[in-house]
């Protein structure tokens, strides 16, 4: 039993340690406002750890448990197992993971989730690189991105996580960001309500990592849905559904300008950045249209 | 009580139905393949009740055990090898979240090289992560200690899981007749899963397993340590109930034929019977030797383990792990640090790595060695004691170097 310190509004303490500015922080709070109380977390160690807490002091009023970097998905598994077993059927239970946690070191155990068709919310926050280690690059760290293990930007681009969750076929999965949380918490409680595995990946801007002025977050969040560099959608029974399609995508530059880790490009490869968007994003809305066909 | 024939696998298995585990997350790997089928066999067909996930490697299979057990039932799962070396890091976490799940560990050497054979290095090499380890002689034992282990484990002074060390093909493949205890006075005997201390439940919610400082670690490992002090004193009352009820005795260390012994070995795992074979036959020729076979190898048993070697003046130990890198493997390292205040001759013997079987032969020579000794007649002993005589030239490249 919580011997609850302060009594702060939802089911996250006020005082959490994590940076000014902190895309992470917004999406856990709205995660758990829309799942409620009657839910169980697994968080692996990484900056959601922060809301584990430190000691004898947890940062969450709901039930959770930090397991290790890649077995998030399944120690969701297990708990839902568990519950299952005890005839519980009304609780949620939630994976609250990094890229790193999920696309590097934990997409094995996130596969074999989806593919037995455990039913578990799992919520990737994606901050494009290993942050909580002190940013060092990640399969999901975008094209030419520096980091502290890509120096002079990453010469590959980003693993296309929600691909191949929808490759498992699940109920639900839905891309989401935090500048609009509407949208997101709408996707939230139909993960929620989905009746089989359901997964959200959502970008998580990081001032310290990606090295911009905290106060900016909502817009840089903004700034990539907008230039093409993050593409809302949701995939429900099959059926794809493109959130939000700009008539005009917004010059790369829009994003990245506001951005240190992009800071090392030169002409010539900001150039090179900007076809490479424009093709990826026109490839990528082009490939979701054709899964309804 | 009936009687039925069965494998260790089925055997393990047996236990686990008895004890109507609830959650199973299970990976094949050989010789540990048909308890997972056996397992998902049982809940197939209804005969026993639970949820069986068909995880996608070992790491995962004791993950989900570990946090089902969190969330308060008793959880499975099995492994063998390449297996258990890639549960190592959840290991700790079943341990240090004081989660008592029992195990069967089919022992099978770690590759390389390759090997689907029997050796103790896989489950020695996860000896210190704060799991009990239980080593069966026979078949029978394997249910038995199953059985019993979950008593051990759960026991709110204990809260440590176990590992049910069979050897792989020698006990897991081998069929025996055994005595099985009814459901009913298998339910008598481990009662329900209870939750102690921490779990996870919405209804009274708490944050398990967050970041510890080096104000609490220590004390929180101490307390693990103070379980395991605990552990020797609670198997040795369970088993008392377990031979009251059933009519079997499971002894911690047993000392065969030792009291009158010049020269005892030591020995875990289903060598033991050989080398009660080797005992018998060789106290006919009028040698005196004996037999110390550890049951419960974590916990070291070092009360009743010495209570059998005292005043022994030439000891064996025998390893089914070769302890690479180390003065010996780690049962002789256990045995001469428990000796450590007697006079007594501590000699290492490695053998039957890789399924090799330990022969009566290789027994009785190691008997007779620590006899020499013992009378004076030979200072080294064998160490390697089924090796071959050209070792280095087993796999020599012969061309293009």
């Amino acid at each position: 039993m919580f011997d609850i310190q302060h009594n702060s509004k939802g089911l996250v303490a006020h005082g959490i340690s994590a940076c000014a500015g902190c895309g992470m922080e917004l999406i856990m709070r709205n995660v758990l406002d829309v799942l409620g109380e009657d839910t169980i977390i697994l968080i692996p160690p990484g900056c959601s750890a922060l809301f584990s807490g430190f000691g004898d002091v947890s940062g969450l009023k709901i039930a959770g448990f930090q397991g290790n970097l890649e077995n998030t998905a399944a120690c969701a598994a297990g708990v839902r197992a568990a519950l299952t077993a005890q005839g519980n059927t009304h609780t949620t239970v939630v994976a609250f993971a990094g890229d790193g946690a999920t696309a590097d070191i934990g997409l094995q155990s996130l596969s074999g989730v989806l593919e037995r068709r455990d039913k578990i919310v799992y919520i990737c926050y994606d901050n494009e690189a290993y942050m909580n280690t002190g940013t060092q690059g990640s399969s999901a760290t975008p094209y030419y991105a520096s980091t502290t293990t890509t120096p002079a930007g990453k010469p590959t681009g980003k693993k296309n996580l929600v691909q191949i969750v929808i490759a498992h076929d699940i109920p639900y999965a839905a891309t989401a960001s935090i500048h609009n949380l509407n949208d997101f918490r709408k996707k939230v409680q139909k993960a929620k309500d989905t009746d089989g595995p359901s997964m959200i990946h959502i970008q998580s801007p990081c001032p310290s990592g990606w090295k911009y002025d905290p106060a900016k977050t909502i817009e840089i969040a903004r700034a990539a849905v907008q230039t093409g560099n993050w593409i809302l959608y949701e995939y429900e029974d099959g059926k794809v559904t493109i959130n939000n399609k700009p008539k005009e995508l917004k010059p790369v530059e829009d994003y990245i300008g506001l951005q240190g880790r992009f800071k090392h490009l030169t002409e010539e490869q900001r150039e090179e950045l900007q076809n490479a968007t424009t093709k990826n994003y026109e490839k990528y809305i082009k490939q979701l249209e054709s899964m309804n066909n | 009580m009936a009687h039925k024939m069965l494998d260790g696998n089925e055997a393990a298995v047996e236990a686990m139905k008895l004890a109507k585990v609830q959650v199973i997350s299970a990976y094949p790997i050989t010789p540990q393949s048909s308890m997972s089928e056996k397992l998902s066999e049982l809940v197939a067909s209804g005969e026993l009740k639970a949820e069986y996930i068909r995880v996608e490697s070992e790491h995962s299979a004791l993950s989900v055990a570990t946090t089902a057990a969190l969330t308060g039932v008793r959880a499975a799962t099995a492994t063998a090898s390449n297996g258990l070396a890639l549960m190592h890091e959840v290991l700790s976490m079943t341990s240090g979240n004081r989660l008592p799940i029992v195990m069967p560990v089919v022992n099978r050497g770690v590759a390389a090289p390759w090997t689907l054979w029997c050796e103790h290095g896989d489950a020695m090499a996860a000896r210190d992560l704060g799991w009990m380890q239980f080593y069966c002689q026979n078949v029978q034992e394997v249910l038995d200690l199953t059985l019993l282990s979950y008593r051990v484990a759960e026991d709110e002074r204990v809260l440590t899981p176990v590992m049910v060390c069979l050897d792989g093909f020698f006990l897991s493949h081998s069929m025996q007749k055994l005595d099985v205890p009814s459901q009913e006075s298998a339910d008598n005997f481990v009662g329900p899963y209870k939750r102690h201390n921490t779990y996870l439940d919405p209804k009274d919610p708490m944050f398990c397993c967050d970041l510890t400082g080096n104000g609490e670690f220590t004390e929180m490992r101490y307390q693990q340590k103070y379980a395991m002090d605990n552990a020797l004193e609670v198997f040795e009352e369970i088993a008392g109930e377990f031979e009251e009820r059933f009519g079997r005795k499971i002894n911690i260390v047993e000392g065969y034929k030792t009291e009158d012994a010049d020269v005892v070995l030591v020995a875990l795992g289903s060598m033991c019977g050989t080398a009660k074979y080797v005992v018998d036959k060789m106290r006919e020729e009028g040698k005196k030797v004996g037999l110390a076979e550890i049951t419960v190898f974590r916990p070291f048993p070092v009360k009743q383990l010495k209570a059998v070697l005292t005043g022994k003046k030439v000891i064996g130990v025998f390893d089914r792990s070769a302890g690479l890198g180390s003065q010996g493997g780690p049962l002789w390292c256990e045995t001469c640090a428990l000796m450590i205040d007697e006079n007594s001759d501590i000699r290492h013997y490695v053998g039957g790595l890789g399924g090799r079987d330990v022969t009566a032969a290789n027994l009785e020579k190691i008997y007779n060695e620590l006899l020499e000794i013992i009378e004076g007649k030979r200072t080294e002993h064998t160490e390697w004691i089924d090796l071959k005589e050209n070792p280095l030239d087993i796999r020599k490249v012969a061309k293009n170097v």
